[in-house]
């Protein structure tokens, strides 16, 4: 990877100010994202993990510019766009667009689906007069596989699954580099998932789009990206290539979470990895590595001192003090595993 | 491409004939729209069908009845007022004042109302404070009291009274917009709207307002017999339209002090306005059912 990514993000932080009380004085920050970075290619796929709340939608939304980081730099091949005023942003917009994960509120109702996904068109200016429109949205919603007799209707009168693709297509009809698709299988049908994930492969082959895919959905994820950055209230914890992650997971957390994808072999047996508790308030996070309350490996120094992302491995890296290779077995301190 | 195709389907209803298939099954609308347009019909051809002018007095009839009581004749089908003004074409004329006080009060309110709900909502903040702080202190008022302290403010008329009705039915839209808005606003599809390059007032009226439709129609039917009955009211105490404006509050105040012997003076407009704002109000719950979404798809 010579060429500059087509998106850097450094340090990314958003604070949300918590007002409480009569005033609404600031009494205390949800720190949704704290110190995120991580780069993305051209037809790359990064899918970003995490449990709910870890802040991987807020990273999405940050790079929309849908919310203003608190801190941190977001570049787009180069540039950087999350200090840009209003006016340039468009032209960032129409680079960057958005899938999201409920098909069913994010498609306005009273419009046909020839007018939603012809909205970007107009809206960038990229397609004039009726003609030109129709047969650009008809285009578009045959690289969705959507018959063009869709253009017609109401978004009320598809599916789920046809809804994605409507949404996909005007996450395509302005011409995107990069496409965000936050959560964006996740509310589908098993079926109706692989076709739309199957979907999404097919138009990076072709289109060279860079995915930012952010799920829960380990299974998912394994199946459509190139790399992994795992979330653990508001940071990275873990990013590396596919195959490193599912394969030889470094940090506990990630393995906890790998743990716990269901595997279709009902004779197959692994280390479970079962964490206790709840995920701590990120508005008063735990000092030192944020994951030590929960981590059944914690030792003093996780107490005290958080662990910077290091890299364990070639493009691989983890935030964890334990000196372990990856993949390697741990030995646990205590009796914490169940050992299904 | 595909015409021949969706053609060849089953028709899907399109919203209006669904929408009309909800609203037909409530007779009580379906009869307010009846009568809503019968009144339509009265106001626009008021100069053919009355009889007379409305303020032509007639020296010989003062206080006549009505044709079937006795004492009546069909020269004057509803009888007459204290100064011999036929009853029956004051009302047709002021069928056409009620109609045009409906229009323009809502009309008024409606569009201000709107664009300081959808500001308050788009904006948030400072803005949305001052916008909604200010509709609390118009509402705290009960609102005939406000309307009569903006008559005497600015003089008692038909016009300062529509107006004095507008604002204090402002607050009503204003919060309507602005719930609706914000409701909207946090759905995903004004986000992916965003990102796909609309501007904020392409966003604010051509993505979230249609989406807040409904509850407004709703609102704007019966705000409409609302600003009737409140203009009557004005009219009433004297502050509204002027005599011998056939404005139907007007005339009940004229009235007043013959209800013991002439009771059509009285009955009549009083019936003219309880049947519009009935009309009107049947007509806006039958709207509310009909547009109501969680009923529909």
């Amino acid at each position: 990877m010579t060429e500059a990514p087509l998106l850097q993000v450094d340090g990314l932080k958003k604070y949300f100010p918590v007002r409480t009380g009569p005033f609404g004085q600031v009494t205390g920050q949800v720190q949704a994202v704290d110190g995120v970075s991580f780069a993305l290619s051209r037809g790359e796929t990064l899918s970003v993990v995490g449990e709910s709340g870890c802040g991987k939608s807020t990273v999405g939304r940050s790079i929309l510019r849908l919310t203003d980081p608190t801190a941190g730099e977001i570049r787009l091949d180069g540039e950087r766009i999350d200090t840009l005023p209003p006016r340039q942003l468009r032209a960032v917009r129409r680079r960057v667009q958005v899938v999201f994960q409920d098909p069913f509120s994010s498609l306005n109702p009273r419009m046909r689906v020839r007018e939603i996904i012809a909205e970007p068109l107009v809206n960038f200016g990229l397609a004039r007069g009726r003609a030109a429109i129709t047969e650009r949205v008809a285009a578009l919603l045959d690289t969705v596989r959507l018959p063009g007799e869709a253009m017609g209707r109401f978004p009320h009168e598809f599916s789920g699954g046809q809804r994605q693709r409507i949404c996909i297509a005007r996450a395509l009809a302005p011409g995107a580099d990069l496409i965000i698709c936050d959560e964006a299988v996740s509310a589908l049908d098993v079926s109706v998932k692989a076709q739309i994930v199957n979907l999404l492969a097919d138009l990076q082959a072709k289109l060279g789009l860079a995915l930012l895919f952010i799920s829960h959905d380990l299974g998912v994820v394994e199946h459509l990206t190139h790399r992994v950055a795992v979330m653990y209230l508001g940071r990275i914890v873990e990013l590396a290539d596919r195959a490193s992650l599912f394969g030889a997971a470094h940090h506990p957390y990630t393995r906890a979470l790998l743990s716990a994808v269901p595997l279709p072999d009902p004779a197959a047996r692994r280390q479970r990895i079962i964490l206790s508790g709840d995920v701590p308030s990120p508005i008063d996070p735990p000092p030192g590595c944020r994951f030590h309350t929960r981590c059944p490996f914690a030792f003093d120094r996780c107490r005290s001192e958080a662990p910077a992302l290091r890299e364990v491995g070639p493009g691989h890296v983890s935030a964890c003090h334990l000196t372990h290779e990856p993949g390697e077995a741990l030995a646990l301190p205590a009796a914490a595993t169940g050992g299904a | 491409m595909g015409t021949s195709l969706a053609a060849a389907a089953a028709p899907m209803p399109g919203p209006v004939r669904l929408f009309w298939r909800g609203f037909a099954e409530n007779r009580g609308a379906v009869l307010g729209l009846a009568v809503m347009l019968v009144l339509l019909v009265v106001a626009v051809l008021a100069g053919q069908i009355a009889p007379y002018s409305p303020i032509e007095q007639f020296r010989t009839h003062f206080l006549a009845p009505p044709a079937w009581a006795p004492g009546g004749s069909t020269a004057f089908l509803l009888g007459t007022d204290d100064v011999g003004r036929d009853l029956l074409s004051r009302l047709i004329y002021g069928a056409r004042l009620s109609l045009l006080i409906g229009l323009s009060v809502v009309a008024l309110s409606l569009s201000t109302g709107t664009v300081l709900g959808l500001a308050a909502a788009f904006a948030g903040g400072v803005v949305d404070v001052a916008i909604m702080r200010f509709m609390d202190v118009v509402l705290v008022f009960p609102s005939l009291l406000l309307a009569i302290v903006i008559v005497a403010i600015l003089g008692p008329g038909l016009f300062n009274a529509m107006l004095a009705v507008a604002i204090v039915t402002l607050p009503s839209y204003v919060r309507l917009v602005r719930a609706s808005a914000l409701s909207e606003l946090a759905r995903d599809y004004v986000t992916a709207t965003r990102s796909a390059g609309a501007s904020t007032p392409r966003l604010m009226f051509s993505t979230v307002l249609p989406n807040c439709a409904a509850p407004l129609i709703v609102q704007a039917s019966l705000g409409f017999s609302a600003a009737i009955l409140d203009a009557a009211a004005l009219g009433f105490l004297g502050l509204g339209a002027q005599p011998p404006t056939p404005e139907w509050g007007t005339m009940l105040a004229g009235a007043l002090q013959y209800y013991q012997r002439a009771w059509w003076v009285l009955a009549f407009p009083g019936f003219a306005i309880l049947a519009t704002v009935l009309a009107f109000n049947l007509l806006g719950d039958g709207l509310r059912d009909a547009l109501d979404p969680r009923l529909r798809r």
